[in-house]
């Protein structure tokens, strides 16, 4: 499948270990997330993210520390979160040393759930040159993602 | 709570088919919903469908000629939506770089509270 992502990533002078609290913890995400943060950190946990007086659902979807920690939002809050209504965030932390942690973020959009994966597969090898030229300006922003 | 400028605008271009339709239009200029089935796998239906989505989204607009339909691309919409996901790409910075100055912050407090703890340890061990 072929997804459009925007994908970031950070070189942060801190163990692994130190990082994975900052990106997980619900008193840590509120520092640099939401306002506040309602959330286990758990596999299928359903919380809460509060921005001002505004908010939306939020699920968890993989947990594993230290590396590993994704969840879903942006979704209506009468549905169930899947890949078609909903935005998937990734986080990915890779350690550089003791004491030096690479944090990459991923966040992708709807996709199509119709399709079938022959032809999504093609299309992933096919499109990647002609969308990314036309996306050229946003300079590795954007990749467009074969999985 | 989004942090999309524009839902219509994002899931408009985040589906791969109807990106490459978009795609289409932006190479091969004004086309027709059937030149630009000739050039892709899906059928006229599905690309008038995209098209309408892209319309909808103000990204494509359409004009007669003769007797055909052409749709173009509006370059002033697609930079917005462009745009848009620069904008979601510069929030993560954001939010990275917050994540960055915690974490290292965190760790300065470690490493600050383990050498006392060591000046301490040394002290005592000197008193003794």
């Amino acid at each position: 499948m072929a997804d459009l992502v925007v994908q970031r990533d950070i070189l942060i002078e801190a163990p692994v270990e130190v990082v994975w609290h900052t990106v997980t913890a619900p008193d840590q995400m509120s520092l640099w997330f939401a306002d506040r943060v309602e959330l286990v950190v758990a596999p299928g946990a359903h919380g809460y993210l509060h921005f001002g007086d505004q908010g939306g659902p939020v699920v968890v979807e993989t947990v594993e520390p230290p590396t590993r920690f994704s969840f879903r939002w942006n979704y209506p809050v009468d549905e169930v979160p899947e890949s078609g209504n909903s935005m998937l965030v990734e986080f990915t932390l890779t350690p550089e040393g003791d004491e030096r942690t690479r944090l990459q973020v991923t966040e992708s959009g709807h996709e199509l759930r119709d399709w079938p994966d022959a032809e999504r597969q093609r299309y992933a090898g096919e499109h990647r040159a002609g969308w990314e030229e036309i996306l050229g300006r946003l300079d590795g922003v954007l990749v467009v993602r074969p999985r | 709570m989004t942090t999309l400028t524009d839902d219509a605008l994002w899931s408009a271009v985040a589906e791969p088919s109807r990106r490459r339709v978009l795609d289409l239009l932006v190479s091969h200029g004004a086309s027709s919903a059937w030149g630009l089935a000739g050039h892709v796998s899906i059928s006229r239906q599905a690309v008038s469908k995209h098209l309408g989505v892209l319309e909808g989204a103000g990204l494509v607009g359409r004009r007669r000629q003769g007797r055909e339909v052409l749709f173009e691309v509006h370059p002033d919409r697609l930079h917005e939506a462009t745009r848009a996901m620069a904008e979601l790409a510069t929030q993560w910075d954001r939010r990275l770089d917050a994540i960055r100055r915690l974490a290292e912050a965190a760790h300065a407090e470690t490493k600050r509270q383990e050498a006392v703890a060591d000046d301490g340890h040394d002290a005592t061990e000197e008193s003794e």
